[in-house]
């Protein structure tokens, strides 16, 4: 039936509580989401009292802060501390994020951490992400041509090109994925928001051979027909690119050949 | 115990190829409901305290017929398309899944039947 009870270690009670130092005039709370495999225990939200006179402007720097002088037990991913690499993806203040591009300044009230929403926490801020992983090389991320490669690079339009624009910058952060109510329900086989925009940038590239065979593999009521324009994925996107209207191209160019 | 790799559970029994007919058909369903609709109670509120006789006088005059079974049609269709999505969204229980989607398609057609047969069933003014 449908399942309304939540799993055991869904719920969390209040952790431990990390004072600032002795005379730190410029305190922020970080309220930081922990879950331990090797205790087995319950998740809990610890609060972290962090001083931003010795600390960065951005969420990601308050984290790295509190691993380096609080707990160094904090676990998280991080790499490329500007937005480029996808690492530091969290739901932070209620919406999925990257921490290294958020503005502490931005955020009014305790600075909430957790992570990213309905993925099995592995530790801490850590979520596994191995099925979205593998829906990204479902759909065969690469360049499918049965022309003879050229002896030089395939030749492209500036107007070719310019429809590669909104979908080349993703980075799989998976912020759009774990936004979407309908990859929180049907995770297993709707394909979610990041790796349709990632379907579609190999559909929009004048160069791939494979357009009709990518549309077979996406022409299913789960695998794209459950995206019901709920648009958490646009709202959320921490690059500011458009996943929802992305899958409108995948809807319509399916439309075209039917 | 799922021991598969996570990329043999998401390929799963591959695409249905087949999809965009469901999605295409709840669309153009809504589009001709919206003038359907918009008739029928513009009719139906022109018809506030007319008798048992005038109304099935009127369910037989001109098109009036056609668009009724049209609308009809439209909406349990519709319908039953919406209801399938709804199902699907939110039941994971294959068994609980499969029957209600079966209930939902012969509910549909049965109570469809039942309301085109009666506008038939006025129109001709059979007793």
């Amino acid at each position: 039936m449908v399942e309304l009870s939540l799993p055991a270690n869904s719920t969390y009670s209040k952790g431990k509580t990390h004072k600032a130092a002795e005379g730190a005039t410029n305190v922020r709370n970080f309220k930081v989401y922990r879950y331990n495999p090797d205790t087995g225990d319950n998740p809990t939200v610890d609060t972290f009292e962090v001083d931003l006179d010795t600390c960065g402007p951005m969420v990601l720097d308050g984290l790295i802060q509190i691993k380096n002088e609080i707990d160094t037990t904090l676990t998280f991913r991080r790499s490329c501390r500007e937005g480029v690499c996808g690492s530091c993806a969290f739901n932070i203040d209620g919406t999925n994020t990257l921490a290294c591009i958020k503005a502490i300044s931005d955020i009014d009230g305790d600075i909430k951490v957790f992570p990213l929403p309905h993925m099995p926490v592995i530790k801490d801020l850590v979520p596994d992400l191995n099925v979205p992983y593998a829906q990204y090389r479902s759909i065969e991320p690469w360049l499918q041509a049965d022309t003879p490669a050229p002896n030089r690079e395939r030749l492209q339009s500036p107007i070719e090109r310019k429809k590669l624009d909104g979908l080349w910058e993703c980075i799989l952060c998976f912020c759009c994925q774990t936004s979407c109510p309908s990859y929180w329900w049907n995770g297993d086989r709707y394909l979610g928001p990041a790796v349709l925009l990632q379907a579609y940038r190999w559909i929009a590239d004048s160069r791939d051979e494979a357009t009709g065979k990518r549309l077979d593999e996406l022409n299913d009521p789960f695998r794209l027909y459950r995206c019901h324009t709920i648009m958490n994925c646009t709202n959320t996107c921490p690059k500011n690119l458009n996943p929802g209207q992305a899958i409108g191209e995948i809807k319509s160019a399916l439309l075209k050949r039917l | 115990m799922d021991m598969r790799t996570p990329l043999g559970r998401v390929r799963g029994l591959g695409s249905t190829n087949d999809g965009v007919k469901h999605w295409w058909m709840q669309r153009l369903t809504g589009m001709a409901l919206i003038p359907l609709t918009l008739w029928f109670v513009y009719s139906a509120v022109q018809m506030s305290g007319a008798s048992h006789a005038e109304f099935t006088a009127w369910v037989g005059t001109h098109g009036n017929p056609v668009l009724l079974i049209l609308l009809i049609i439209g909406m349990f269709h519709h319908g039953q398309l919406g209801l399938q999505v709804v199902v699907e969204d939110y039941i994971p229980s294959e068994s609980t899944k499969m029957t209600l989607l079966i209930a939902i398609k012969f509910a549909a057609i049965i109570f469809g039947t039942s309301a085109v047969f009666a506008v038939i069933r006025l129109t001709v003014g059979s007793s």
